[in-house]
């Protein structure tokens, strides 16, 4: 499971691989212009995706017997 | 005296009675004083890595760069939670490496990665370099913001003076647990004080954030997304990447990181963290507030557009608290850094130079270096004039130079010798400073290149140089160990 932490990886793809696209103004979400709409999605979808790593990865667990 | 400078000075001294009081009963030795002891749980590296986040840079220079250059400063965010993110894998490594063998800074680590004590001088010396664009960064916030709060009766480079003396002389006397304690109660005024800011400004003046970046869009849309040319999404991303990169190389995150006492508190923060990042955005409504509300104030001048649009709203008594939360994101970080580069020095060149130095001479020599560190940022606060951004990403391109390196390490079977990371990373930064001094980018390089690649960060150029050099050398290097080994054996 070890390979769950490729994961991390995500973010990066996601948030700067589909950024050209993003950078627009229209439509406006939640009152802001869409590229700064775009930032903020990514950075509510990173802390889930490492919360779903924190959970799955074995090096959590061995630490608990510190 | 008015009401505003009186409230900052008063946080003034609020923050070096913490730090006198906070390591009272705690005898310094250099352990102590620098990572504190190892033994800070989630909760203040919480605070003290969201320090590092929350600094004048991003209070000030965060709006003012988004009053001149719009979308381009969501690189700041941006490279902020991507940097947390990748945290997640590569900072609980360093973490138990330094905790194994006792190292407590960041050339430490570098020493006994590749047994070479003159790659922990080498190390010592870029960390030193990168830092003081970053310090100057702090003074230089703190010179607007005292001289903004006394309503131009203090001058900028006469607060900036006062700044630097109070820096230097809190980080002596407390060493990291006053930035712990200052770090809670400035986080929780700066959070205070920018969140009220960022909702009041564009509902006083528009009655909402979009009708605020409505009225950006019919002034200036292209503020509003990145450009073609220059700052476009191509220098976004490469800029973005390699900050990330950077980020906890800094010296001083490092240090905050050794000062956790566990691997799991470090993911945990990793966790949580991007989501703290997210409050910068209020910072980035005041600066596309000011954008329509005071346009007179000129590109020159970002970086004081926040403190120029809160004199304009408020009465003196709130400038004061804001002041006070800008005087204290100053203070932490800068302390922090202060102490961080001081620690490489005196452990990793000092120690080499004098090596039976009793822990209390290295305690001296580190404040020393402090006073020394403080009086050089001081000089180019004084002197210089580029825009925190700018200072900032300067940073962060000669500290990434110890990227290569220092990811290598972290391998089970690590390639590199320390001949191929002495040569990486001298190249890599002569090429930064060359490039910078001289003002260089791609486009000078490749004139014929397509746009985007022209616009890609240069410090891109230098790291490619830096990994080259890192490689071709080591493999040289292990040539020439295994042609040699046979006639030694």
């Amino acid at each position: 499971m070890r390979s769950i932490k490729l994961l991390i990886a995500v973010p990066f793809l996601g948030f700067l691989g589909f950024l050209p696209w993003a950078n627009r103004i229209e439509p406006y979400v939640l009152g802001m212009p869409f590229l700064l709409f775009w930032l903020v999605l990514w950075m509510v979808i990173s802390p889930i995706i490492l919360m779903i790593v924190y959970k799955l990865d074995p090096d959590n667990r061995e630490g608990e017997t510190e | 005296m008015n009401i505003s400078l009186l409230i900052v000075g008063l946080f003034m001294i609020l923050a070096l009675f913490l730090g006198i009081i906070s390591s009272r009963g705690k005898e310094m030795s250099m352990e102590q004083w620098t990572v504190g002891g190892r033994g800070f749980g989630a909760l203040i590296i919480f605070f003290l890595i969201a320090g590092e986040v929350y600094t004048t840079f991003t209070f000030l220079g965060g709006s003012g760069w988004t009053y001149t250059r719009g979308a381009a400063v969501y690189y700041v965010p941006a490279y902020i939670f991507l940097a947390y993110v990748l945290s997640y894998w590569f900072v609980p490594k360093i973490w138990r490496y330094c905790k194994e063998n006792n190292l407590i800074s960041q050339p430490d680590f570098f020493v006994a990665k590749y047994k070479s004590t003159a790659l922990g001088i080498l190390v010592a010396v870029v960390g030193c370099v990168a830092m003081v664009p970053y310090i100057v960064i702090q003074f230089k916030g703190l010179g607007i913001i005292v001289s903004s709060a006394s309503y131009g009766s203090i001058s900028p480079t006469v607060a900036s003076v006062i700044g630097a003396i109070v820096v230097a002389t809190y980080v002596m006397i407390s060493g990291i647990h006053g930035s712990a304690w200052t770090a809670i109660i400035k986080d929780f005024m700066i959070l205070i004080v920018v969140i009220f800011l960022g909702i009041y400004i564009p509902f006083h003046y528009y009655g909402g954030i979009q009708p605020m970046f409505q009225a950006v869009e019919m002034v200036k849309p292209e503020l509003l997304i990145l450009s073609d040319a220059g700052l476009s999404p191509s220098w976004f991303i490469s800029t973005v990447i390699f900050t990330a990169i950077g980020f906890y190389i800094m010296p001083t995150s490092f240090m905050v990181i050794l000062s956790a006492n566990g691997e799991k508190n470090l993911r945990k923060n990793a966790i949580t963290l991007p989501l703290y990042t997210i409050l910068l955005l209020f910072i980035f409504f005041v600066g596309f507030s000011a954008i329509t509300i005071i346009p007179e104030l000129g590109a020159a001048q970002g970086d004081m557009a926040l403190l120029t649009l809160a004199i304009k709203t408020f009465d003196p008594w709130v400038i004061g608290i804001i002041g006070a939360a800008g005087l204290l994101t100053a203070l932490v970080p800068c302390s922090v850094m202060l102490m961080s580069i001081a620690a490489g020095l005196t452990q990793n060149v000092y120690k080499v130079i004098v090596p039976n130095a009793s822990d209390k001479q290295l305690l001296l020599v580190s404040k020393l270096l402090i006073v020394v560190l403080s009086m050089i940022a001081l000089y180019f606060t004084i002197t210089g004039g580029e825009a925190m951004a700018m200072l900032n990403i300067m940073a962060y391109s000669l500290i990434v130079q110890l990227a290569p390196t220092l990811f290598f390490s972290l391998m089970k079977n690590n390639f590199i010798t320390k001949e191929g990371a002495f040569a990486g990373i001298i190249t890599g930064v002569i090429v930064v400073l060359f490039m910078t001094i001289n003002g260089l980018g791609i486009g000078d390089l490749l004139p014929t290149a397509p746009q985007w690649i022209q616009d890609i960060n240069a410090s891109f150029i230098a790291l490619i140089v830096n990994i080259v050099l890192m490689l071709v050398t080591s493999v040289v290097a292990r040539m020439f160990i295994s042609f040699k080994q046979p006639g030694v054996e």
